[in-house]
């Protein structure tokens, strides 16, 4: 039986046996919501500090919606309003917050490692919501579920991702994951977004700065947002990048006919995807989302359920639904 | 009088390695040689233990004046002198920086005052090191400082670079770099590669500081000054120091000890591990290792930069730059060099002694009539670092806990032992 995950840091040294166990516990809270009362008990009298000390809009709902649809209370911490701001440390705020005793911190910081960091620091179980450039565990695990759903399977896809892998930390959880499942992965954008080291990162990585060949039978497509608030380097025009990298629908018939399009968001229509292919049927975005609360959900429940993993599902447990 | 009995005495500089008494007399040594009949003479014993010549430390922040939160004088020194260190150059980047004669008399009277070992401070290069204008060197040379360096940063310009060179060599200073291209440098914290990738964290190319190497090799030979390069780290930088020294250009170079243990393999999210330069490939460690050992390579120096844990305990791109370095250098240096069979322990002194001797144009021998600086250690006592044991004020080093086999035992400073280990604290193997 699967030994219970201490943190949620980094898919990089996460099992293949643990990653689909967390896909199958993710896979009721996924009926789940579309159940009429989207309220459980089984996190009741639980409180998760969800402390986002980089902006964040869509994962700090998704988290928030995740703990109070298992009926946990939630503690929000941003950015703009901490004590950061006036010169306390990450760990002296982190500590505070844990001194109100919540049953685990989720959080996302700009600087890599913030979360492993944090986790040695404190005696609560830490879920990375995404860490500088370094990892996006959520993200990976939520954009797994929507393959396996929408595909039948998640192994051995040949997986395209398109835009400034060097600064995406969705790209990294990504390459990590599917390569665990046998992807045959190809990173695709400007020269300098995908430097020499990046194939060094999975078993079966290629680099190319060719849309048309990235492209080429491509069967799940991952569009990345050109991430400009994290780039050092001198950035790149806008117009450039569409003209190289955008994914039009003529680039998008050079994959598989069923090709899955997937972006992390925000997405920006007109820039790294075409608005045609945003809205089309292979486009899954909107899937994702949703398949985030799910995964969010269903981590939540792993980390501070307390439940033994052979427990019956909570979503799926009608006396658990809360009065 | 002091006598150190049998010690096995190993000095590159007058080219021994036996078994030797060697007798002090006052702030001089007055005799070595076997057998020495000294009857009033304190006696130490040094049976099974090497006798060398004072360490130098060519590199080193004290952080006195102005940031005595993570060091100061004192403590530093304290730290240096466990370390086997009888003579440490700190670095101008204190607050305020050391680039006027009057903070340069500051340090040397607090030393005299307060520090176990000899303090050779360093003025900057450029006012406030700010690379705009020369610092008043020659006032500072009158009063005390043995190099010229705006460390923690380049010299900014080649061409104050080159006044820099011209007006110090004038005055019998070597220009000591710190290289490093600001622009490929742009917000890195570790060293570009696979690593840097994989953690996520901005690398800085190999190239930021051998382009500036290069820099300052062409000025070399454009002044015929004496230029040193300080913690250089990659084997393009080595490469150019290579070339320079065949040409005959009175180049130098040191190395320290992270650079030639640790690589960027090692870097985890712990800022014990985050450095400048940073920790480099494990392709220019090795080459860094041939370098030590061929001769290419001057000094050892530490580059200890004590940084208090409230600063250093916090995200790794935020948190500074620099490791401390005194009491881990002699011991990493046995660990990757000398009992790797990579370096004799001859060469290994002389990176310690007559080498940064020679950078800072001084001698540095155990004979008659010179001063009686010593470092005595032992090549095979097992022993193991602990941080929180170090009289330096601050904690930062990715050794802590790292167990050891050789190491400092006393440290003679001008006739004086001015630290010795408690044998007891050795464990017997």
């Amino acid at each position: 039986m699967l030994q219970r995950l201490q943190h949620i840091l980094d898919i990089e040294s996460l099992n293949p046996e643990q990653i689909t166990f967390i896909l199958d516990q993710s896979k009721p809270f996924q009926e789940f919501q579309r159940h009429p009362l989207k309220k459980l008990a089984t996190l009741r009298g639980k409180t998760v500090a969800v402390a986002f000390f980089e902006a964040s809009t869509r994962t700090r709902i998704s988290f928030t919606t995740a703990a109070s649809r298992l009926g946990a209370d939630t503690m929000n911490l941003q950015a703009e309003s901490s004590s950061l701001k006036k010169g306390e440390s990450l760990i002296d705020t982190v500590k505070t917050l844990e001194a109100m005793r919540p049953d685990a911190i989720v959080m996302r910081h700009s600087s890599s490692g913030a979360a492993a960091f944090v986790a040695e620091r404190v005696d609560i179980p830490v879920l990375n919501a995404g860490d500088g450039t370094h990892e996006h565990p959520t993200q990976a695990l939520l954009d797994a579920l929507t393959i396996r759903d929408r595909k039948g399977k998640l192994n051995d896809w040949n997986v395209t991702i398109l835009g400034d892998i060097l600064h995406s930390r969705v790209a990294r959880s990504n390459i990590h994951l599917l390569g665990k499942f046998g992807a045959k992965i190809t990173l695709c954008g400007p020269a300098m977004w995908i430097p020499a080291g990046l194939e060094r990162l999975g078993p079966k990585l290629l680099r190319t700065t060719c849309i048309e060949k990235a492209l080429h039978g491509a069967d799940v497509i991952i569009v990345l947002r050109t991430q400009t608030e994290r780039i050092h380097e001198p950035s790149l025009a806008a117009d450039e990048f569409i003209l190289g990298y955008q994914l039009t629908e003529d680039r998008l018939r050079l994959a598989s006919s069923d090709a899955l399009v997937m972006h992390p968001g925000p997405m920006i229509r007109g820039l790294e995807i075409d608005p045609a292919v945003a809205d089309g049927p292979q486009c899954a975005v909107l899937e994702q989302v949703t398949n985030g609360l799910a995964v969010r959900m269903a981590l939540l429940y792993h980390l501070i359920g307390g439940a033994p993993a052979d427990a019956p599902h909570p979503a799926k447990e009608r006396s658990n639904a809360a009065d | 009088m002091l006598l150190i009995k049998n010690g096995r005495v190993v000095d590159p500089a007058i080219k021994t390695d036996t078994i030797f008494d060697v007798l002090l007399d006052g702030e001089r040594i007055a005799r070595i040689g076997a057998n020495i009949a000294a009857p009033n003479a304190e006696v130490f014993d040094a049976t099974g233990l090497v006798v060398a010549p004072g360490f130098i430390d060519l590199h080193c922040h004290l952080r006195e004046p102005g940031q005595e939160l993570s060091e100061t004088i004192e403590t530093g020194t304290q730290a240096a002198a466990r370390g086997g260190f009888t003579a440490v150059c700190c670095m101008p980047n204190t607050t305020p920086v050391n680039d006027n004669a009057s903070v340069t008399r500051g340090i040397v009277e607090r030393a005299a005052a307060k520090s176990p070992v000899r303090v050779w401070p360093i003025g900057a290069a450029s006012i406030g090191s700010k690379g705009e204008a020369l610092a008043e060197i020659a006032a500072m040379k009158k009063a005390g400082i043995v190099a010229v360096s705006d460390d923690g940063r380049p010299v900014a310009t080649a061409r104050l670079m080159r006044q820099a060179m011209d007006y110090s060599n004038a005055l019998g200073l070597p220009v000591i770099d710190h290289c490093e291209d600001p622009s490929l440098f742009a917000g890195g914290v570790m060293r570009e590669g696979a690593h840097s990738i994989r953690l996520g964290l901005k690398g800085i190319p190999a190239q930021c500081e051998s382009i500036c190497v290069g820099r300052d090799v062409e000025l070399a030979r454009l002044t015929g000054a004496r230029l040193h390069i300080a913690h250089m780290s990659t084997r393009a930088s080595l490469e150019h120091m290579r070339k320079a020294k065949q040409e005959g250009l009175h180049v130098t170079c040191e190395v320290t000890p992270h650079h030639f243990t640790l690589t960027d393999e090692d870097v985890r999210y712990d800022s014990n591990y985050k450095m400048n330069p940073p920790l480099a490939s494990r392709e220019d460690r090795e080459a860094l290792v041939e370098g030590l050992a061929d001769g290419s390579i001057d000094a050892i120096a530490t580059d200890h930069a004590p940084h208090h844990p409230a600063s250093k305990d916090v995200e790794f791109d935020r948190a500074p730059f620099g490791i401390t370095g005194f009491e881990t250098a002699l011991a990493l240096g046995f660990s990757e060099l000398v009992h790797s069979g990579k370096l004799s322990l001859m060469r290994l002194i002389e990176l310690f002694t007559a080498g940064p001797a020679r950078v800072l144009g001084k001698g540095r021998k155990i004979a008659e009539g010179e001063p009686a600086d010593l470092t005595i250690f032992s090549t095979d006592r097992s022993w193991t670092f602990r941080a929180a044991d170090s009289p330096s004020k601050s904690r930062n080093t990715p050794f802590d806990g790292r167990a050891f086999r050789g190491g400092p035992i006393a440290t003679i400073v001008a006739g004086r032992v001015v630290y010795s280990q408690p044998l007891a604290t050795y464990s017997a193997d």
